[in-house]
């Protein structure tokens, strides 16, 4: 049975999150976000000329995401530098969370490049980059339909679970990863993964619990964007 | 019945709900989803009258017809210069609009405008698909040989250069220089003395980072009066700078 979690949190609690804006001064946007030992840095830089040509909009501007764990991010094993299978995977549904939210017509033929950075790393860190990421497309001015805000929410045995760190994530008798980013005012899914195995029952649940997560979320998001401008 | 969710002058983000109910029409950096107002934009929020609007705090510059722009030239071709200008694509110097004198058949174009000087230019036209043509014929368009640029985000624009042009005015007759705002977010700034040069661009900075603060134009001028004020005034050329007359 699996009753407590490791750090004693509450099944339906968040680790202890918060978030900075503009914290990268060359960026054109920036942000960071914090939930529990995870740290996500987001650059925003653009827009600016697209090459190779063919990948290029004439009716709006593309979006371009790199996602990357730094090699010294994790629990101590170095990870090797540069792209990996997980790496672009993560930069591409990244890419697929966010598109949704901006509006780039107005730059046609051009290109939005994000660069999310891990520096350090607990479970759950590509809900932690989109957050970031959200918060730095803002911070760069870019109009948007609505922020992003991301959680993984777990089935580990017969519960959900919010925010799971790296140890939860490796508890080896029947557990299932479900990364979730939510669009806060109407509530709609940008993204949607699954590892591992669920009932539908309990896939119902654990989008509902997303979406109560994600407001919590949402709200450290809006006062990062407030407090910049705040004397 | 609409009502507002919202004060007026507050800070909000994107995708927050201003107000509800078709009473209200949105504006700039807002819009309308179903019966709600929502902002798009990082701003301060306006209300006049039914019309909701926010005032963003940071922007991205998006090319108009019309405006005054600071760029660089990046390239010469054989039929005219193109201008980075912060944005995503360059801007074209048509050989046409490419100075007031005449232009001779097989010129050398650099001779004009060279690679990496800056120029005041203005936006002729801007394409559907955003290809933008610059025109140098016009008072105060030139290039610029002299003085510092400075770098401001172009949602400060219209708070330098103030009402009526009240703010950059200003700055301008306190410390002497002689100043650009381009509408791209470049400011030119040159001024015979120095000191009060030095002045000018802290000013500017200051402006830049203190934008979304009520009643600005106080503080500038006892900013400037305690750097500059009591001293004689010397004038840069005889005459007011004529530029910027927006």
């Amino acid at each position: 049975m699996y009753n407590k979690r490791p750090d004693n949190r509450k099944f339906d609690e968040l680790r202890e999150i918060s978030a900075e804006v503009s914290v990268i001064p060359r960026a054109d946007g920036s942000a960071m976000f914090k939930i529990g030992k995870t740290v996500a840095i987001a650059a925003v830089y653009g827009p600016k000329d697209l090459f190779p040509r063919f990948l290029r909009d004439p009716k709006k501007g593309i979006l371009r995401c790199n996602y990357n764990m730094m090699s010294f991010s994790g629990s101590g094993e170095r990870i090797r530098p540069g792209p990996s299978r997980r790496s672009k995977e993560i930069s591409f549904i990244t890419e697929k969370a966010l598109s949704p939210v901006l509006d780039l017509t107005d730059f046609p033929g051009s290109v939005v490049d994000i660069f999310i950075e891990l520096i350090q790393t607990d479970g759950g860190t590509r809900c932690a980059g989109i957050t970031a990421a959200a918060l730095a497309l803002a911070d760069a001015g870019f109009p948007m339909k609505d922020l992003v805000s991301a959680v993984s929410i777990g089935r580990i045995e017969d519960k959900i679970v919010v925010d799971v760190s790296k140890e939860e994530e490796d508890y080896e008798k029947g557990m299932a990863d479900i990364p979730v980013a939510i669009m806060p005012r109407n509530g709609n899914i940008t993204l949607l993964q699954m590892d591992g195995l669920a009932k539908p029952s309990e896939l119902k649940e654990a989008l509902k619990v997303a979406k109560r997560a994600c407001e919590q979320i949402y709200k450290v998001q809006k006062d990062a964007l407030k407090a910049r401008y705040k004397k | 019945m609409g009502d507002l969710k919202i004060k007026d002058k507050d800070i909000v983000v994107p995708g927050e709900i201003l107000a509800a109910g078709m009473d209200f029409l949105p504006s700039g950096g807002a819009f309308r989803e179903g019966e709600d107002i929502i902002a798009s934009q990082v701003g301060v929020v306006s209300i006049d009258g039914r019309l909701v609007k926010v005032v963003p705090l940071a922007i991205k510059y998006i090319p108009k017809r019309g405006d005054m722009v600071i760029g660089t030239v990046e390239e010469v071709t054989n039929n005219g210069w193109f201008v980075d200008f912060g944005y995503s694509n360059f801007a074209l110097i048509p050989l046409r609009d490419g100075s007031m004198d005449y232009i001779p058949k097989g010129a050398d174009l650099t001779q004009y405008y060279n690679y990496g000087d800056y120029v005041v230019a203005n936006i002729t036209n801007v394409t559907k698909s955003k290809q933008v043509d610059l025109s140098m014929k016009g008072p105060g368009l030139r290039k610029l040989s002299e003085g510092v640029i400075l770098k401001v985000n172009p949602a400060k624009v219209p708070r330098i250069i103030g009402k009526q042009g009240s703010m950059i005015s200003m700055v301008k007759t306190k410390t002497d220089c002689r100043i650009v705002v381009g509408q791209n977010g470049l400011i030119w700034i040159y001024g015979i003395d120095p000191v009060k040069e030095k002045v000018a661009v802290d000013t500017i900075k200051m402006i830049d980072e203190k934008a979304h603060i009520q009643g600005l134009t106080d503080e500038v001028s006892a900013y400037l009066e305690k750097k500059v004020g009591g001293e004689k005034r010397t004038t840069v050329d005889g005459k007011e700078g004529e530029e910027n007359v927006q």
